[in-house]
């Protein structure tokens, strides 16, 4: 149920500006209408895309909410490789690593 | 007057949004010529309205209330929900056909249960179509839903059923309406093997699509497509729906597998409304 949560918190931050306004200013006011884990909290709240992408949460939406933070393309697929390398294999859903996650970096380049 | 044009594109936002990251440049001029080309076949038509059977993505619907199908019949809308700096599209009012919308609603509900919203925003996968085949928004535009993100999935046979539903409310209502279904094949975006293209499966695809195959291309399991297309190949539904609609032959435009930054395979195509020109289904 916690990530259904999670990924209902990035949902509505996702698609609503006036979340999103809230996000800025009362972030934990926020947080506390989900019920979260103190893990989840915190991955919110350093937005550490690489540990959301391990918990699970769906790859669309962890992608406009890196866009949100302002997160460069390339930097955010590191951040996804780097959250595998420090917390293991995604946990759940359907945008896990299925392949060996260096297909593609830059244009012509592996990482 | 009925459906006058259907086709397929691709939707993935680099290709607006990461067009700059491109290295071949002259493939990426290519693709978007052909959805130029795409566009002028729509005016051509005449076509009042057009609708564009997405893959959305946790735009307007989560799993507290996922439906199937859902149908828009809004007077307006507004995307793109992402950072428009990102998608390199800026926030836009986009006009509906409400009540054209409405009216096929209600005829394919006699045939395929479907929801229908007044309330709709447009992510990328609806507004990087709208931003090559509709440039200034000046287009009516129905959005159509087609469950592709939030298992269980939409089975592969009601897309099929819907798409043929779509037809005939579509047959149904005096208005000129154009329709595409915009989505991937095989693709694994927003994971670390984003710009993975499975070629081959992808040619596979489009050869059932094009020869518009019932049996062929309602033969994917979900456990396939994901092994071999990736999560991103869940979207074959819309392409699916379109054939079904189209019901005639289909005629790839484009399809290259060069531009991996785009995160996907991207296909231009169009069908016959014609069923009678194809020979397994008179």
């Amino acid at each position: 149920m916690s990530l259904y949560q999670l990924q209902k918190f990035l949902f509505e931050l996702n698609r609503d500006e006036s979340v999103q306004d809230r996000y800025r200013s009362h972030l934990d006011a926020l947080i506390n209408n989900f019920d979260l884990t103190d893990e989840e909290i915190k991955a919110l709240r350093d937005g550490d895309i690489g540990l959301l992408y391990v918990l699970g949460v769906n790859g669309q939406i962890l992608m406009h909410y890196a866009a949100f933070l302002g997160i460069e393309w390339f930097n955010y697929l590191d951040l996804m490789r780097d959250g595998i390398e420090k917390h293991g294999p995604v946990r759940a859903g359907v945008y896990a690593m299925t392949g060996d996650g260096d297909s593609f970096t830059a244009e012509g380049k592996k990482r | 007057m009925s459906l006058v044009y259907a086709g397929v594109l691709s939707h993935a936002p680099g290709i607006t949004g990461r067009a700059d990251l491109v290295e071949n440049t002259a493939k990426r001029d290519e693709l978007y010529a052909a959805l130029d080309n795409q566009r002028q076949e729509i005016e051509e038509t005449g076509a009042e309205a057009l609708i564009v059977i997405a893959a959305e993505h946790f735009a307007n619907f989560f799993m507290n209330n996922m439906p199937a199908f859902c149908i828009g019949i809004g007077a307006r809308y507004e995307g793109p929900i992402e950072d428009p700096e990102w998608l390199k599209i800026p926030k836009t009012n986009v006009p509906g056909a409400a009540d054209l919308g409405k009216r096929l609603t209600q005829e394919v509900m006699k045939t395929v249960d479907t929801a229908y919203a007044e309330e709709w925003k447009f992510d990328h996968g609806i507004m990087v179509p709208l931003h090559f085949l509709t440039p200034d928004y000046e287009l009516p535009i129905i959005p159509v839903n087609i469950n592709c993100q939030g298992p269980p999935l939409t089975p592969l046979h009601r897309a099929w059923a819907f798409g043929e539903a779509l037809r005939r409310a579509c047959n149904a209502a005096p208005e000129k309406i154009a329709l595409v279904g915009t989505g991937g094949i095989s693709h694994w975006p927003a994971t670390p093997d984003s710009g993975k293209i499975n070629e081959p499966w992808d040619r596979d695809f489009l050869d059932r699509l094009m020869r518009n195959d019932r049996e062929a291309l309602l033969s994917y399991s979900d456990e396939e497509t994901y092994r071999d297309g990736g999560q991103g190949g869940f979207e074959i539904r819309t392409f699916i729906a379109v054939a079904a609609a189209a019901a005639g032959l289909g005629e790839l435009q484009f399809y290259t597998a060069e531009l991996p930054i785009f995160a996907v395979g991207c296909t231009v195509a169009r069908f016959s409304l014609d069923s009678n020109a194809r020979g397994d289904r008179a």
